[in-house]
């Protein structure tokens, strides 16, 4: 029984995600065409004296003269093959790219993701109970504060107090100039790593405050606290009881629905500190044209947000027991 | 007078701090003047349409009114005067709240975990087996989280509660609407047994039939005073051993008396006329009627009328 609602339920995640995957490589497939981007141009580059036959014959091979379905099946089946083409930037294949790039990346996303999420619930906790009192308006103000700032500005900011004026932290790149990649120390890392995740952090933490308080109020006016403050729960109590178990949900189901934003924001964070993730990477490549990078950074950014997203739902279904006996019962 | 008066509430009014278009702020004030005593052994019905202030005298009881809420006048337990601070210690051990539906339960806690509360002993859960079984909710219903609950189902988990609760006054909003006849009577049969144990029963209802058998005093609240305190006996024996002209109206409304409803319909809270509440829509309104009204006490009853006798 229970099982094979997992099933049914894990089958149901594998055909969105697919089908999500194919349009959103339709889709991008479709703009690089548009585009005026010609990718035998930046192939060859500033390599001099390419003839127009040369060129001619480039495209040739590589079937630039197909009809636009033709080419995206092709694409398309060297993608299932696990070859997603050779940067030209980088000039080596695309998926090694990802994957070390990512690697970077998570580390920044992973520290600013944990970071809001926990400080961010713990002050929207604080000024929920706080309803209405002095401590509760200066916090709500701060935070709509931080959220109106756009992230690259107080990037910007920061590195300008920081970095420049009282040197606590290095101007950018993930580890020091000039010293081997296996020397590097971990504490190096982590004090390259701070700043951007800093900035990173900085609009989901005053998002998830916000909306933490909003949720915290609501079930503090809730019928079953004052239920349970009848029954002589002490206020502690009540939290405790009835009230973080009632926002939780809500608050992981934000967090994890959040990667797409933490996506973004990297791609802003990691320009402003030179910081060389998969967010750097593409911008890079939209600004070189490196559509084989491109399109592989799209699919894959496309493929984090959605994992998010599915795992939202899946704690959500195993926390909220009106949605798991629901299923359950269905 | 067998007993002395556990609870007793003096002159009680409940306004509430309201803000209107911009800035403009004005007190609402939904209970004046209510007067209630409750003794032990004894259940009291409040009667009284919506919008009477039943369930806030409830609330204005265990300290449990919002903070934009501004009360004044006396409510005392066993003859002390209650300070905020004295509600929330008595409540939940002294005084227990049966409410009105299952959005009083935790959607994420399951029903056994909330009717026995926090940290439950081997009697505790015993005991609430036992009212479980008399109020026929099976094994599996302990299992079930609030939304799975009927309407029905989830009144008596909500009256199991207070039963379990061992408070001395049981304040119980609406406990039987939604529940069959049987189920109602079973209900009611429950509060009029801790009554008989020596507890004190505040029975909030609509159910005013079926209350009025299981009985000892009535209280009928209007627009949020207590307009008149009587026997049971009183109701039981019809309009002309009633005081006041609201609850011979409310007599005369029932099916079986009548059904004869009056005209006009409750003030708002915001629009209350200058002294007798019931003035616009009674018949024998005199000048007199818009002074300041006292209880006074007509055979052996207390009422809020200068022209009852």
């Amino acid at each position: 029984m229970k099982s094979k609602y997992y099933l049914k339920f894990t089958g149901k995640y594998l055909v969105r995600m697919v089908t999500l995957l194919i349009a959103v490589s339709v889709i991008s497939f479709v703009l690089v065409s548009l585009s005026p981007v010609d990718p035998v141009q930046q192939y060859v580059g500033s390599v001099p004296n390419v003839s127009v036959e040369q060129r001619a014959k480039i495209a040739e091979y590589w079937g630039l003269n197909d009809p636009p379905v033709e080419r995206f099946l092709a694409w398309g089946k060297s993608i299932l093959h696990g070859d997603f083409g050779v940067s030209l930037l980088y000039r080596r294949p695309v998926l090694d790219i990802i994957r070390e790039k990512f690697a970077a990346s998570l580390a920044l996303m992973m520290t600013a993701w944990v970071f809001s999420g926990v400080i961010g619930f713990g002050v929207g906790c604080m000024m929920g109970v706080w309803n209405g009192k002095w401590p509760d308006k200066i916090l709500k103000k701060v935070c709509l504060i931080m959220c109106s700032i756009p992230t690259f500005w107080i990037g910007i900011v920061f590195l300008m107090i920081f970095s420049v004026q009282l040197g606590w932290f290095p101007m950018g790149m993930s580890v020091p100039k000039g010293v081997p990649a296996d020397q590097v120390t971990l504490l190096q890392r982590i004090h390259h790593l701070i700043l951007p995740a800093l900035t990173l952090s900085f609009l989901s933490f005053a998002n998830v405050a916000l909306h933490t308080r909003e949720k915290l109020v609501d079930v503090l006016e809730s019928d079953y606290v004052l239920f349970a403050k009848a029954r002589g729960e002490s206020k502690w109590s009540v939290l405790k009881r009835h009230g973080f178990r009632n926002i939780m949900l809500p608050a992981v189901t934000m967090q994890f629905g959040s990667f797409s934003e933490l996506f973004g924001g990297s791609v802003l964070a990691e320009n402003v500190f030179s910081y060389p993730g998969l967010g750097a990477a593409a911008s890079a490549a939209g600004m070189a044209s490196d559509v084989p990078l491109l399109l592989g950074i799209t699919l894959f950014s496309a493929l984090f947000v959605f994992v998010g997203n599915m795992l939202a739902n899946i704690i959500y279904g195993i926390v909220d027991p009106q949605i798991r006996e629901g299923y359950g019962h269905e | 007078m067998k007993n002395e008066s556990i609870l007793s509430v003096k002159d009680l009014s409940v306004s509430f701090h309201m803000y209107e278009k911009g800035l403009e702020q004005y007190d609402l004030k939904v209970i004046s003047n209510m007067t209630l005593d409750v003794r032990p052994g004894e259940i009291v019905v409040i009667a009284g349409s919506s919008g009477s202030g039943k369930s806030l005298l409830a609330h204005a009881v265990m300290g449990l009114l919002p903070e934009n809420a501004a009360i004044s006048g006396e409510i005392s337990y066993k003859g002390k005067v209650l300070s905020q601070k004295d509600k929330e210690k008595l409540r939940g051990k002294e005084f227990a709240l049966v409410p009105q539906s299952v959005s009083f339960l935790d959607p994420l806690i399951k029903v056994e975990a909330q009717v026995r509360g926090p940290k439950p002993d081997m009697a505790k859960i015993e005991a609430q087996k036992e009212i479980f079984k008399r109020f026929q909710l099976d094994e599996k219903t302990e299992k079930l989280y609030p939304f799975q609950l009927s309407g029905g189902m989830a009144r008596r988990v909500l009256v199991s509660t207070a039963v379990l609760s061992g408070a001395e006054v049981i304040i119980a909003d609406e406990p039987t609407p939604g529940l069959d006849l049987d189920m109602a009577m079973e209900a009611l049969k429950v509060f009029r047994e801790l009554a008989d144990e020596g507890k004190a029963v505040i029975l909030i209802t609509h159910d005013i039939d079926l209350a009025f058998h299981m009985a000892d005093r009535i209280a009928v609240f209007y627009a949020g005073t207590t307009v008149e305190m009587a026997e049971a006996e009183d109701f039981r024996q019809g309009e002309h051993a009633l005081r006041h002209p609201y609850s011979k109206a409310l007599w005369r409304a029932l099916p079986q008396n009548g059904f004869e409803p009056i005209s006009g319909f409750q003030p708002y809270a915001k629009y209350l006329p200058k002294g007798c509440l019931f003035s616009p829509r009674c018949p024998y309104k005199t000048e007199k009627c818009e002074e300041k009204i006292p209880m006074r006490e007509v055979r052996g009853g207390y009422v809020r009328c200068i022209h009852a006798d």
